[in-house]
């Protein structure tokens, strides 16, 4: 079981209700914790519900969603970005 | 090289005259401002509310303008993008480069534009006529930024 830290931004927080919290996971890739965070809750269904529209980033970097995850990581979630 | 990321308003004309303090070679300044628009889809909008990520926010518009770096000779860089609430008219963000000549500026700022649009972690909500939307990424932006990398190969 690892201690992390996971955040929610634009319509992904919206559907969770929250932008971020502590969380100790099982997950060996971030795939395994959105499979884990679903198993909440509706809203987390209703989140994940379309994983090519999600995006993910560990410690603040883009990386794919089969990435490990390690202890103590942040780990984000979002759909693409729509900056400029 | 500057990078600004800031909910405050700014003044592109200030911004931009703080900017022209050229170094030794410099021959060409070229700048880029986005505005919120008043009219999406035929509907007038109400305001754009902007959501980033504090941290990696900045650290994906430095990668951003270190790719800029590796590209071009650039002698200066600015970027500016702000987050928050934006009324339409307001200034998003901005651009500036200054080169030695005149076709890498225009190219290495529409680089920068064509990035941050797809790479930058920044999500826009649009509100109009009383509804909120999230602003979804447009493909032709990812074929955008992809014909720079395909470029670079």
């Amino acid at each position: 079981m690892k201690p992390i830290e996971v955040l929610y931004f634009a319509w992904i927080r919206e559907r969770i209700g929250h932008p971020k919290e502590q969380w100790t996971t099982k997950a060996n890739t971030a795939a395994e914790l959105v499979v884990e965070l679903c198993q909440r809750g509706p809203e987390y269904q209703a989140a994940f519900r379309d994983l090519a529209a999600i995006r993910v980033a560990i410690n603040q970097e883009m990386v794919p969603l089969d990435s490990p995850i390690k202890e103590g990581c942040e780990v984000a979630f979002f759909p693409p970005m729509t900056g400029g | 090289m500057a990078i600004k990321v800031q909910s405050n308003a700014f003044d592109a004309g200030e911004e931009l005259d703080r900017f022209m303090t050229c170094h030794d070679g410099v021959g060409a300044v070229v700048n880029f401002v986005g505005i919120v628009r008043s009219n999406s889809d035929d509907e007038p909008v109400d305001k754009l509310v902007i959501e980033h990520y504090p941290g990696m926010t900045e650290a994906s518009l430095q990668r951003i303008v270190d790719e800029a770096e590796k590209r071009w000779s650039l002698k200066n860089c600015l970027v500016i993008h702000r987050y928050g609430e934006l009324s339409p008219g307001e200034a998003i963000m901005m651009v500036a480069v200054q080169t030695a000549h005149r076709q890498a500026a225009f190219e290495a700022a529409n680089f920068l534009m064509d990035y941050l649009k797809s790479r930058a972690a920044f999500w826009k909500k649009e509100y109009r006529a009383g509804a909120s939307e999230w602003v979804k990424s447009r493909h032709e932006d990812d074929v955008a930024a992809q014909k720079w990398q395909d470029e670079n190969r």
